[in-house]
């Protein structure tokens, strides 16, 4: 068999079990939301559909696939039915460049030959406000449009942030940087298995801060979730759909908080990388990958838990003190960081 | 012109949000563990105080027969009107009273459950038990004639029986 039949048929195995997994992991994020915030709130979750709640992913989707859907009547029926397509593609792409673990010396990554990973990822992302913006003109309701503005607003104000936090990232790294995985074999060349690891959250606490903020502001998570407020705008901008559409926007949304969460333990945290282990205790390549894998998900799942944590504890910023903070403090604190982070590697170098 | 100026200002601590973040991420964190209030309504119920006002029953005197003289006072006192009776004379065996209701509804669903009833009977007759839950199909099933309250009699009076709802 041609090698690059045998490469399409792996690639599309990749494909197919990430876009499983991730829309797995994502289905049982709505669970796991709903359960941590009912434990913090004093009251226990959904725990009757199948044992602890388990099966309750299966009845919201079965409920909102049975559900009426209503379409505003207007005329611009296509953009209201492509809104909600463009950010599940949008997420789901995104995930492509994420390397989720390594085996063989070759990563377990969808697109691994893209040498411009994380710019791709940045790019596709983006590409999300226009989801928003769509879906917030097109319902033609005067709240839903208020809610994309704002929606959009905040998300382009707080990409410049999340874009400038990276950079400091990117320049420990060195070269070769914007590939996913020379990040963390960075970081895992920077840690010896006796010390702390050398994941850039102890090395760049300042950026690590600053994305992570923007990950909830980017994906209109509290504390800045004012754009789909309850008290305030009904919905924002997918007020008016219903049954599926509504879903596929609620998937999106949790799409977009695994990828920030992939993203946050891809470039702070290390990746794969379990710590104070060395790898070549392994004796099997298999169990290597699968130990980095499992990582990867635990790591990912604690990021998760903070974000499911925080929503819980904050309140909400108000719009305009959202700008501020996006344009007012987190650029200039980014600059300064990525200022710094050069001065200290052209010294050491 | 005589205001006191009262504001707070933030210090730094305040200002960078994250210390104050960190101490309620804590409270929230505790609140993970504690014991919640919650229970499994089918399986577990909360007591109810006994004089709960909940679905009507018609009580029974000593002998079996229905303690209600057909007095018309309960349908009176109701305020929403949903009691409905037929009298008739009682046969001759029974020497203490005149008359006794051939027909006894109540509309559960017109019903506000304020106990009227309860405090106009003479007789003790009718009463308001601590059952909740109860659910149907149809409007008409609700509507409970005499023989469904007397059992409602018999139902929460076997005080070794619990009732499913709480009763007692």
């Amino acid at each position: 068999m041609p090698v690059e039949v045998k490469q399409l048929i792996i690639n599309s195995i990749e494909i197919l079990v990430l876009l499983g997994v991730i829309q797995g992991i994502c289905a049982y994020l709505v669970l796991a939301e709903r359960r941590v915030a009912a434990l913090i709130q004093g009251r226990i979750g959904p725990n009757r559909v199948g044992p602890a709640g388990l099966l309750q992913p299966i009845a919201d989707a079965v409920k909102l696939l049975l559900k009426e859907d209503v379409i505003p009547g207007f005329g611009r029926r296509f953009l209201f039915f492509i809104a909600p397509m463009i950010i599940v593609v949008t997420a789901f792409t995104a995930l492509a460049v994420v390397p989720f673990g390594t085996v063989n010396g070759m990563t377990l990554q969808v697109a691994d030959q893209l040498d411009v990973g994380l710019l791709f990822l940045f790019a596709v992302g983006s590409l999300g406000v226009y989801s928003l913006i769509l879906a917030g003109w097109s319902s033609n309701s005067k709240y839903a449009f208020l809610g994309a503005l704002r929606s959009s607003a905040q998300v382009i104000s707080y990409e410049i942030a999340w874009g400038l936090s990276i950079i400091s990232v990117l320049m420990l790294v060195g070269s070769g940087g914007l590939q996913l995985d020379s990040v963390v074999e960075a970081q895992i060349a920077g840690s010896s298995w006796f010390v702390l690891p050398g994941w850039y959250i102890l090395i760049q606490p300042l950026a690590c801060l600053i994305f992570f903020v923007s990950v909830l502001a980017e994906t209109n998570r509290l504390p800045f979730d004012l754009p789909e407020a309850e008290q305030e705008l009904v919905a924002g901008y997918h007020t008016e759909y219903s049954g599926m559409r509504f879903g596929m926007f609620f998937v999106a949304e949790y799409a977009n908080l695994v990828l920030g969460a992939t993203i946050f333990v891809v470039l702070f945290l290390g990746g794969w990388h379990l710590p104070f282990v060395d790898p070549d205790w392994w004796q099997w390549e298999w169990l290597k990958g699968v130990v980095s894998v499992m990582t990867f998900m635990v790591k990912m799942a604690i990021i998760l838990f903070i974000f499911i944590w925080i929503r819980w504890t904050l309140p909400r910023f108000r719009y305009d003190q959202l700008m501020r903070l996006g344009w007012k403090v987190f650029i200039p604190l980014a600059l300064l960081n990525v200022f710094i982070t050069g001065i200290v590697v052209f010294i050491v170098e | 012109m005589g205001f006191k100026k009262v504001g707070y200002k933030r210090n730094w601590s305040d200002q960078a949000y994250l210390p104050a973040i960190a101490k309620g991420m804590w409270v929230t964190w505790k609140h993970l563990f504690q014991k919640k209030d919650t229970i499994q309504y089918p399986e577990e119920v909360r007591p109810l105080p006994p004089r709960f006002r909940g679905t009507h029953r018609l009580n029974k005197d000593s002998e079996g027969r229905v303690k209600c003289v057909a007095c018309f006072m309960c349908a009176t006192a109701c305020p929403a009107e949903c009691i409905y009776i037929d009298g008739a004379d009682v046969p001759s065996s029974w020497s203490d009273r005149e008359k006794y209701p051939t027909r006894f509804d109540i509309d559960e669903l017109r019903c506000i459950f304020c106990g009227m009833c309860e405090e106009a009977c003479p007789v003790e007759a009718i009463e308001l038990t601590p059952t909740i839950g109860w659910a149907a199909y149809t409007r008409e099933s609700m509507v409970l004639n005499k023989e469904q309250l007397l059992e409602m009699y018999d139902r929460t009076r076997a005080k070794d029986v619990p009732d499913k709802w709480g009763g007692y």
